[in-house]
């Protein structure tokens, strides 16, 4: 026997992984389903060619209706395609026709009566299909009409080629997106809106952090003040916002023109490139707080030692800022910087609400929902959403090689 | 560098965008209260906060420096020219202005020129006099731009149509009218059911908070705690989850929801919501089941608990504040969720309070209801945060990336 330490693979450690894995298994099992699953089908469906529409699967449609009366009594199905082009195959209709009443005449072509049980085996019907099949009836009693029809509800089956499911596949969607300047448009926008986001709202959160780096009466409450529109809902801020810049009745374009800035009202949020830079200062506004709150949380854990050092030396206070500081934070800024610069790239809702993506500020994450549903092409706006899922993952590979340095988190 | 160090420069240069810095806040203050016509003269700022700057410079006493500049500013806004213009306000604002502005000035020009002297100023007294007036810029800036939109949000839900378009910019309230400033709430909940939509909200995420804590308990413990292949892995790459883009996600969410049959249902946004908070509420608990004494719960073990007894009767309780952050943090992000409600839900009566306030915004709804509902989305958030600022502070840090 030699003295080396268990491998790992004693009874007692397998018995701990086992368990490891077994109080993991909800988180897995809910990411898997809720992540990993709608991933994967965004994939397949950037390849399909569907439409808002086809998100229904085409069906026989059947209304059932008791017509005439006396020697004229009958029922009428009327059978339809839900889908103008594509067919339904395998139709069936059936129906149980209440007692007290019988057959008169003939079942018209594919249907059979065994019993009450009316069958009828219709087969395929074409895109845009709408027939009537009328069974002749006679009832013993005149009252019991109304029954009919109420008594036993009649039923089709049908099976048709969802568009989801088949194996037909187009690169139409990829072609259509990347068809023209449209797409370099977006992609520039988003890249604006991303890079100038970021560091604006780093530069901002570092400003007010130096502020805050201090103790005095209510900085408590400062801090808290300027935490606000983080933690406020995006709903509510963006649309005061909306409504502090509106053109015709908003505060800022009536101080801007007493103020004799100027003239005209500006329509902020609908102009060309204003729009474009003013929700890049509403991103940096509502984000500056949360750079703000990392950077003065490392700020905090800087030794005093090297500041009292430095006093000695006779640094002045821009020197001690730029050679101590700077130098101390760099680790967290670049965290900062690449977190902050993938969820700026991801950000939906902040655009939709200001702009709706109008007024030439239209990033990637906003054209997945114009495309799926403003122009209801569900195909393209998953081919959006795969692009974006591409470029993230570039940017993840990147993320991870500096998380592995930094730590910093 | 030396000549510009020169002590009368830096007080001419600093009392004069000083004073443009109050003029201007001073005039939008006033504005924003009273809705009179005030604004800023930058090019007279400038020359008489210079010569201000430079009559402090030579008498640096406290009483005089506020006397002086409100005796400045007073003057000019009674002669009507200087570093604030006017039109037709009535001399009760006027002289609260000259007070604002002046002591604003007269303050904080005397705390600027503590260190500096007349004659040539040492690289350390003008970086300090320069760093004082960034710092005094930087708490009017920022308390501005955090303040301003909120205001507006609460002042126009008090408002009135009519008084919204007269006078943008009049904020004041008519308080004779009573609880009557308050019809824009009492309509919401009238008739606009927004006592439906909180009750759902509420509903939501205090489900939401339940569900991930039940589910990233157990799942930190075994990172944390237990040693397993992969662990080192999994403990970061938790949080590639939160590299995915939540539109991207809500595409096929929204069309499996609609063929199952789930969109409009709460329980279909049950499913939803927690798996986007789990990883980062599995990611905050983690770090700080960490940081406790591995001895406690080894006692535990050796006394014949379990594992999972050790982390109800253990672990647990010794983690309180942690949960409490966490559960802060997740009730935040689902209370302030508005895309996935946005695109699943479509029925009134299943509205949470952010898809509530989004069918609010029409032509047809005045804008007051609309702000009304803000600021009942903005309030319970607001004072859970104020009163728990400690804990949601931390769990702001911990959680680190969800934005």
């Amino acid at each position: 026997m030699s003295a080396v330490p268990p491998n790992g693979t004693t009874p007692l450690a397998r018995r701990e992984a086992r368990l490891a894995w077994g109080l993991l298994a909800p988180t897995l099992v809910s990411v898997a389903l809720v992540v990993v699953l709608p991933l994967l089908a965004i994939f397949w469906i950037s390849f399909k060619p569907i439409g808002l529409a086809d998100l229904r699967p085409p069906a026989p449609i059947l209304r059932e209706s008791v017509r005439g009366a006396g020697d004229d009594l009958r029922v009428e199905y009327r059978l339809r395609n839900s889908s103008q082009d594509i067919e339904v195959t395998g139709v069936t209709l059936s129906d149980t026709l209440p007692e007290g009443v019988a057959l008169r005449g003939d079942l018209p072509a594919p249907c059979t009566l065994s019993g009450r049980d009316l069958t009828c085996p219709i087969g395929t019907i074409e895109g845009g299909y709408n027939e009537r099949i009328i069974i002749p009836l006679v009832a013993e009693d005149a009252d019991r009409t109304e029954e009919l029809a109420e008594s036993s509800l009649p039923t089709v089956s049908g099976q048709s080629d969802s568009i989801l499911t088949n194996t037909t596949f187009t690169l139409d969607n990829f072609a259509r997106i990347f068809d023209g300047d449209e797409f370099w448009g977006v992609f520039g926008v988003t890249l604006f809106y991303t890079v100038f986001g970021t560091i604006g709202a780093l530069s901002v959160g570092l400003f007010a952090a130096l502020l805050l780096n201090k103790s005095f009466r209510g900085q408590g409450i400062l801090r808290g003040l300027y935490l606000f529109p983080y933690v406020a809902p995006i709903i509510a801020v963006a649309f005061s916002w909306l409504i502090l810049f509106d053109p015709f009745s908003g505060s800022a374009n009536a101080l801007l023109i007493q103020m004799g800035v100027t003239n005209g009202a500006i329509n902020f949020f609908g102009e060309r490139p204003l729009a474009l830079i003013m929700v890049t200062v509403f991103e940096i506004w509502r984000y500056f707080p949360l750079s703000f709150l990392f950077i003065l949380a490392r700020m905090q854990a800087i030794d005093t030692d090297m500041y009292e050092a430095a006093d000695m030396d006779g640094a002045s206070p821009f020197q001690k800022f730029w050679y101590l500081s700077l130098p101390q934070l760099l680790g967290i800024l670049s965290v900062l910087f690449l977190l902050r610069f993938i969820w700026t790239f991801n950000k939906f809702d902040d655009i939709f609400l200001l702009t709706g993506g109008n007024a030439g500020t239209r990033t990637l994450t906003v054209n997945v929902y114009e495309q799926a549903f403003a122009v209801s092409n569900i195909g393209a706006g998953a081919a959006v959403a795969v692009v974006i899922f591409l470029c993230l993952l570039s940017f993840s590979v990147f993320f991870f090689k500096f998380m592995s340095r930094e730590d910093g988190l | 560098m030396t000549h510009i160090r020169r002590g009368y420069l830096t007080a001419a240069v600093i009392g004069a965008l000083w004073t443009v810095v109050i003029a201007t806040s001073v005039a939008i203050t006033m504005s924003f209260a009273t809705g009179d016509a005030f604004r800023p003269s930058v090019l007279q700022a400038l020359v008489m906060g210079a010569a201000l700057g430079m009559v402090l410079l030579r008498v640096p006493q406290r009483g005089f420096a506020m006397a002086a500049a409100v005796a400045l500013f007073a003057l000019t806004l009674g002669a009507g020219f200087g570093p604030m213009l006017t039109d037709g306000v009535g001399p009760v604002a006027l002289g609260i202005a000259a007070l604002l502005a002046g002591l604003g000035t007269g303050w904080s020009l005397h705390v600027m020129f503590a260190e500096i002297r007349p004659g040539t100023l040492t690289r350390h007294e003008f970086e300090d006099a320069v760093i004082r007036f960034l710092t005094g810029f930087g708490y009017i800036f920022f308390t501005a731009i955090v303040a301003i939109p909120f205001y507006v949000m609460v002042m126009t839900s008090l408002k009135n149509q009519q008084q919204l378009v007269a006078n943008p910019l009049d904020f004041s309230l008519d308080l004779t009218q009573g609880w009557g400033l308050f019809r824009s709430y009492y309509e919401l909940f009238a008739s606009y059911n927004f006592g439906t939509y909180m009750v759902n909200s509420l509903f939501i995420s205090v489900m939401t908070v339940a569900i991930t804590l039940l589910f990233s308990v157990p799942g930190a413990y075994a990172v944390a705690r237990l040693r397993f292949k992969g662990q080192a892995v999994f403990s970061r790459s938790i949080l590639l989850i939160y590299m995915v883009p939540i539109i991207v996600l809500a595409l096929p969410i929204y069309i499996g929801f609609s063929m199952t049959g789930l969109r409009n249902t709460i329980f279909g946004i049950l499913l939803i919501y927690p798996v986007t908070t789990i990883p980062v509420a599995l990611y905050m608990l983690q770090g700080y089941f960490r940081g406790l004494p591995q001895e406690v719960e080894e006692a535990g073990l050796m006394d014949g608990l379990n594992r999972l007894q050790v982390i109800w009767k253990i672990t647990l309780p010794l983690a309180l504040p942690a949960l409490a952050s966490v559960s802060l943090y997740v009730f935040m992000i689902a209370w302030n969720e508005f895309l996935l409600a946005f695109m699943l839900l479509d029925d009134p009566s299943k509205f949470t309070l952010t898809r509530g306030i989004a069918s609010l915004n029409s032509s047809e709804i005045p804008r007051q209801h609309l702000m009304a509902g803000a600021v009942v989305a903005t309030v319970p958030i607001m004072a859970l945060f104020l009163g728990l600022e400690r804990f949601m502070t931390k769990g702001l840090t911990a959680g680190s990336v969800k934005g």
